[in-house]
């Protein structure tokens, strides 16, 4: 009886819990990346010494993908000391794209999984049907030490996603529109599980779109229970047997119905994600740089997308463009099918695996004044760059035809 | 005594301490780049014991736990909001950095009022006009964490986590 939160929850502890409950629990994984993984080691020094080790180091999982290959001596070090930490406690890291793609693609996540990672978008894997959530370094430098966790376990916020996506609409302008609807802070504590009509006809990609910004909505975590579509994903990614985890007879706090076949391609305006609005109202907005990539949507499909958009085409003078497979895997795949020659030809720059200008250190950074159209889920004041920069984001439909105008179009233009 | 310092709804982790200057553990550099985009003077001004004040939805964004931290590193007495971002106020409370909600105490407060915050028992005295509040109650288990004096020490102190 309950949600899918309460569902996965119940079943890891064995007896029913319902929201509200605190509950100590033994979690699957342990993930922190190069920025979080220093001040989890600082934590697990205190906690357990300098002779400690990780509770399983197959399970704890080190990705480098914020700064790399390293920009800076600052950076540099940091990897350099948290190698030395992961070669003591045999960890292997992961050094092949942005851990909320490479977790997942890896096999490391099924469904009914408990997972807290050091960042905020570890909400993504719950695409999967994996109750997955961002900590701060200190609770995953515990988790390392312990291999548990503390939860009090979230009410739930159901959006029922229907219709059909119209011509030119992607997930992220679904997402968008969740934030939208819902507001930066309307699901904080709480998960937000996605059910509806639309959801058994989308890919396991744009699910993870949705989940990504469960967290932009506050959301500790973004819930997908597994379908056909995850069992085939996972198919060659895990050996490992999983349940088809649902929710039953669940008690919804809020919910959302989302009909798809009303949207329109839309972007989100500095500073706030739910400054939504379609992409003709601001489609005379100069744009200084183009960003495709990122955790919410750097994978194929996304390059798919952006790739027939650009195909035989170049991008305007007056812009730049950069373009970031989320993992080695879509990079190679990107490769294979012709899409990186496709962007390079068009006059992108075409990046390393990893998160880029998103956190804006390196590969894209933004000069006073400029503004950037990306398929990013944050246009958070100075993120990628100078503060007096703004930040607009879109599906990678509409960051493919405002590279090539040179400011924010909509791409049914260009479909 | 302490200094009120006033911010908006949704300061988010990337406002506290942007992504360029989080490369570091070194609390110190934390300290200097906090809030600079925001309140450029904040981190040269702020004297020990003061208190942020804040709208909804303090410390979104980020799991960085680079924020609690830098603002710990200015030595400020507590941050209290109408509301805080769920992994913010976790890592708040796991590194010992007060964090009360008090939504009157918040609408009823100016950057640069005087202030006098009781952590044992959340009264909180605004001295420039003369009002007193009370924070809402700690969630039990966060209880525990906070009296610890953090997670590390709750779980020293109770030999596991349970």
């Amino acid at each position: 009886m309950g949600t899918l939160a309460e569902e996965i929850f119940s079943r890891k502890v064995g007896r029913t819990v319902t929201a509200g409950e605190t509950v100590v629990v033994d979690v699957d994984r342990v993930m922190s990346h190069d920025t979080t993984t220093p001040l989890a080691i600082q934590a697990f020094r205190k906690l357990v010494g300098p002779e400690g080790r990780v509770f399983d180091p197959k399970r704890s999982h080190i990705v480098f993908d914020h700064i790399i290959p390293a920009a800076t001596i600052a950076a540099a070090t940091l990897h350099r000391d948290t190698r030395k930490f992961a070669q003591e406690q045999d960890i292997t890291i992961l050094q092949e794209g942005i851990c909320h793609q490479v977790m997942p693609e890896r096999g490391y996540v099924v469904p009914g999984d408990v997972i807290v990672g050091a960042d905020s978008h570890t909400c993504t894997y719950g695409a999967l049907g994996a109750f997955a959530t961002g900590m701060g370094s200190t609770d995953i430098g515990v988790a390392y030490a312990t291999g548990r966790s503390w939860f009090r376990v979230p009410a739930t916020i159901n959006v029922q996603l229907t219709g059909e996506m119209p011509h030119g609409v992607f997930a992220k302008d679904l997402t968008l529109e969740m934030v939208r609807q819902i507001g930066v802070d309307g699901a904080n504590y709480r998960a937000l599980e996605f059910t509806g009509d639309l959801l058994p006809k989308l890919s396991v990609s744009e699910r993870f779109t949705f989940c990504n910004m469960a967290i932009e909505m506050g959301g500790k975590a973004g819930l997908i229970a597994p379908d056909e579509v995850t069992r085939e994903w996972l198919r060659g990614r895990t050996d490992r047997e999983y349940p088809m985890i649902q929710a039953h007879n669940p008690h919804y706090e809020r919910t959302f119905v989302i009909d798809a076949s009303r949207l329109q391609p839309s972007v989100a305006c500095p500073p706030d994600v739910n400054n939504v609005v379609p992409v003709e109202q601001v489609q005379d907005i100069e744009i200084d740089q183009v960003f495709i990539g990122t955790c919410t949507n750097g994978r194929l499909d996304d390059l798919a997308i952006a790739a027939n958009i650009l195909r035989g085409r170049t991008i305007s003078p007056r812009t730049r463009m950069v373009v970031i497979p989320a993992s080695r895997e879509v990079y190679l795949e990107a490769m294979r099918l012709g899409y990186l020659e496709i962007f390079a030809r068009a006059g992108a720059s075409v990046g390393t695996p990893g998160c880029g200008p998103c956190i804006g250190r390196h590969f894209g950074v933004l000069a006073p004044g400029e503004r950037a159209l990306t398929t990013m889920n944050r246009n958070f004041t100075g993120r990628m760059g100078d503060p007096t920069s703004e930040i607009y984001l879109g599906s990678p439909a509409t960051a493919a035809a405002t590279a090539i105008t040179g400011h924010i179009t909509d791409p049914r233009e260009f479909l | 005594m302490s200094r009120v310092w006033m911010l908006g709804d949704n300061v988010n982790t990337d406002v506290i301490i942007p992504g360029r200057y989080n490369v570091t553990t070194d609390r110190a550099q934390l300290a200097r780049y906090c809030l600079c985009e925001v309140l450029p003077e904040f981190s040269k001004a702020v004297q020990p014991g003061d208190v942020i004040m804040a709208g909804h939805n303090f410390g979104c964004g980020s799991s960085r736990e680079h924020a609690p931290a830098a603002i710990q590193a200015n030595q400020v007495k507590a941050v209290i909001a109408r509301s805080f971002a769920r992994i913010f106020y976790r890592n708040a409370v796991n590194i010992g950095l007060p964090v009360l909600i008090c939504e009157e105490a918040v609408l009823a407060s100016h950057d640069g009022d005087q202030i006098d915050v009781d952590l044992n028992t959340g009264v909180i005295r605004n001295l420039t006009t003369g009002q007193t509040f009370e924070a809402e109650p700690l969630d039990p288990f966060v209880a525990r964490i906070v009296e610890a004096g953090g997670i590390i020490e709750y779980i020293r102190r109770e030999g596991t986590l349970r």
